[in-house]
């Protein structure tokens, strides 16, 4: 069991706040990740968590108890770096069995040459311990060679082996997958997901990459200026985000933002064109965020904006149009299957539609604004 | 590829490069010449100037032999012989060696041994007072050693260190250059590197001995060759501290065993003394000599 709190943690370094009172509650097993964008704070957060800095304020409390002030490897959490970290003179075989003899070892067993002699039988679990780890992860035919003379996958496995053998309470990682090339990341990210699922450890992963944060994990945290702005499940985050902030960061290519305003039937206006969406809010002017799968391409009707191609993106199975509407800075981005319809040329004239289940609408501040089908739901409830 | 001939073409800019690093290769190794050549010649020779670089090698007779009342048959000796036989035989040179040895892998030693965490301290920990520290380090490295050699003899007189191996020791045992090259070094080593080593379960020595040692190994070895050499070779600070006691003295002095005695200047066999103090540290560079680029480029860590 392992379950971990981290409460109104806040730290600054020299005058600067990097986190501003953050609370997480991570489940036992569970995947968490923290996303957001670089120097929000997540290696500084994790690191926190993993005793290597220490909070101004909060307390890290692990499994009931606080370990606030309990030295790093007291935790017996383990991290893996995004740069590795392996140490470079020793072998991987090496570099695995450092945390096992300093966990398991006496200091005098711990001695070069005489320990494995004084302490055959334990050397020998550890050695034994190693090779599962290295067999799990197929690093077997690596672990006598040294950091140098391996490849940037095969460096990030023996990472993962050095923090594995132990077996800790949980794994800490710090954007682990940034330094490898886009193919490997991708494979790496299924690796690491089953990982998670066959060792059926807590995993607290840190990315500013958010389609990892979407694809791995059970709960994400989105991470900005120093504080979580919202922590659930991808697809809650995804399909409800809490601000204007969130919803644009999660989602790639990302959501439409436009300004619109509402009239005095709470309905939602953008520019002349009056929605079927209705927000109960005093602010005359707002936000509204639709996602390009939530905008599609119809025929000429009043509830549809007009605009012009202006660039497309093919991705094989979709095509993003780039559509330049009249008075809007940038264009909105509209996905469509390849398969479907007619194409589009660039400078055709298109009519695009909302999706208006699923667009959303923010207040002037940001926060979500909660918007209704028809005004009845409204005064019903 | 790989087998067509190179060919040779002529630059002017390049001849004039390598016309230049000759000269001053020349000028550099005269002194090594005349050293080697002397130590190979008869004090005839010498003094006249003749018999090339290696000397005739002509039997000559020996003055002192004969004064000691043998047959002047028995004191005719070959010059290069009997400059480095008088060399080990008129002063203890094994001795002088084995000091020199003694004085140089101990200052060494406890350089590193301080040096290390100091530059670790400076370069990956946080305290207050960091910088100011570090300046101190800095202004420290600019204080000339003559400047306060006579202080540091009179403490070492009062605490009646002198003419002991302490003496010729304990002064060096903090380096401020080898605090700051280690510093320099260690700054470029990643923080994840010792994080990790903290998770691990490594306290703040282990790393330094651990992790920061072995990385650290090209600087060390260029800090190895300055710090040898200058105490191998140093003359001034042995000459202050050592009055008397030839047990103590490093080959340095022990050139001067053959200076104004009363018989002249005895060059032949101090020139032999010289080559035979040099040599372990020309041979030293030479196992080394990868190493010590490498550590003086900085480049051998990536
Ligand atoms: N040791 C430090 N000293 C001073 N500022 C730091 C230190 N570590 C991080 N910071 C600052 O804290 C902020 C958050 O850093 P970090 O937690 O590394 O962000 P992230 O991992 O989200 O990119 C950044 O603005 C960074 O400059
Ligand atoms: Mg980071």
């Amino acid at each position: 069991m392992s379950n971990i709190r981290l409460n109104t943690i806040t730290k600054k370094f020299g005058t600067t706040d990097v986190l501003k009172g953050v609370d997480l509650d991570i489940d036992d097993k569970e995947f968490v990740t923290l996303v957001g964008p670089s120097g929000c704070g997540k290696s500084t957060l994790l690191r926190i968590l993993a005793g290597l800095e220490q909070p101004d304020e909060g307390q890290v409390i692990i499994d009931g108890k606080n370990v606030t002030s309990m030295r790093p490897a007291d935790r017996n959490l383990s991290m893996v770096f995004q740069s590795y970290a392996l140490y470079p003179h020793l072998t991987i075989r090496q570099n695995m069995m450092t945390p096992l003899k300093l966990r398991d070892l006496s200091t005098s067993q711990r001695l070069p040459l005489i320990g494995p002699f004084l302490a055959r039988k334990e050397y020998k679990e550890l050695f034994s311990q190693v090779d599962r780890t290295a067999k799990i992860l197929k690093i077997t035919e690596l672990l006598d060679r040294k950091p140098g003379q391996l490849s940037g996958g095969q460096r990030q496995r023996a990472a993962l082996g050095r923090a594995m053998v132990r077996n800790p309470l949980a794994f800490l990682m710090d954007e682990p997958l940034s330094n490898l090339d886009a193919a490997l990341r991708v494979h790496m990210r299924a690796e690491l997901t089953q990982l998670h699922q066959r060792l059926g450890a807590t995993f607290v992963y840190v990315t500013h990459d958010q389609a990892e944060a979407l694809t791995m994990s059970d709960r994400m945290a989105v991470m900005m200026h120093g504080k979580i702005l919202q922590y659930g499940s991808p697809e809650d985050i995804y399909q409800n985000p809490a601000n204007v902030e969130v919803a644009k960061f999660i989602g790639s290519p990302a959501i439409n933002i436009l300004s619109a305003s509402v009239n005095d039937y709470a309905q939602i206006c953008i520019q002349n064109l009056i929605l079927d969406l209705f927000a109960p809010t005093q602010e005359p002017n707002i936000t509204i965020g639709a996602r390009p799968e939530h905008l599609t391409f119809c025929d000429d009707n009043p509830t549809a904006l007009t605009g012009f191609v202006q660039h497309i993106e093919n991705l094989g199975a979709d095509l993003y149009y780039h559509v330049k509407i009249k008075d809007e800075q940038r264009p909105l981005i509209v996905r469509s299957a390849a398969g479907n319809g007619k194409r589009h040329q660039i400078d055709d004239l298109v009519h695009v539609k909302f999706d208006l289940n699923s667009t959303l609408a923010f207040a002037a501040d940001g926060t979500r604004l909660q918007t209704h089908r028809k005004l009845m739901d409204e005064l019903a409830s | 590829m790989s087998d067509q001939q190179p060919t040779f073409r002529f630059s002017t800019s390049a001849t004039i490069k390598h016309a230049v690093l000759i000269l001053g290769a020349l000028i550099v190794l005269l002194p090594f010449y005349v050293m080697v050549s002397y130590s190979l010649k008869s004090p005839a020779e010498i003094m006249q100037n003749t018999g090339g670089f290696f000397g005739a090698q002509i039997p000559f007779r020996d003055d002192y032999c004969v004064k000691l009342g043998n047959a002047i048959a028995d004191c005719m000796v070959t010059p290069w012989i009997y400059n480095y036989t008088t060399a080990f035989e008129k002063a203890p040179l094994v001795r002088y060696l084995l000091n020199g040895v003694i004085v140089t892998v101990s200052i060494f030693f406890i350089q590193v041994i301080i040096a290390l965490p100091c530059a670790y301290a400076l370069a990956k920990l946080k305290f207050w007072g960091r910088e100011t520290v570090f300046a101190l380090v800095l202004f420290c490295l600019l204080i000339p050693v003559h400047a306060i050699a006579l202080p540091l003899y009179i403490m070492l007189a009062k605490l009646g260190l002198t003419n002991t191996y302490a003496a010729l020791i304990v002064p060096w045992t903090i380096s401020v250059f080898g605090i700051f090259l280690m510093r320099q070094f260690f700054m470029t080593v990643p923080d994840d590197l010792i994080d990790a080593a903290r998770m691990d379960g490594m306290g703040e020595y282990s790393i330094i001995w651990n992790v920061m040692l072995p990385t650290a190994i090209p600087a060390l070895m260029a800090f190895a060759i300055f710090s040898v050499v200058a105490h191998w070779n140093d003359y001034f600070w042995p000459r202050i501290v050592i009055t008397g006691n030839r047990e103590l003295f490093t080959p340095p002095l022990g050139l001067r065993e053959f200076k104004g005695d009363a018989d002249g200047d005895n060059f032949g066999p101090m020139m032999a003394t010289a080559v035979i103090i040099v040599t372990p540290l020309l041979a030293a560079f030479a196992l080394a000599q990868r190493r010590f680029i490498e550590g003086i480029t900085l480049s051998g860590m990536k």
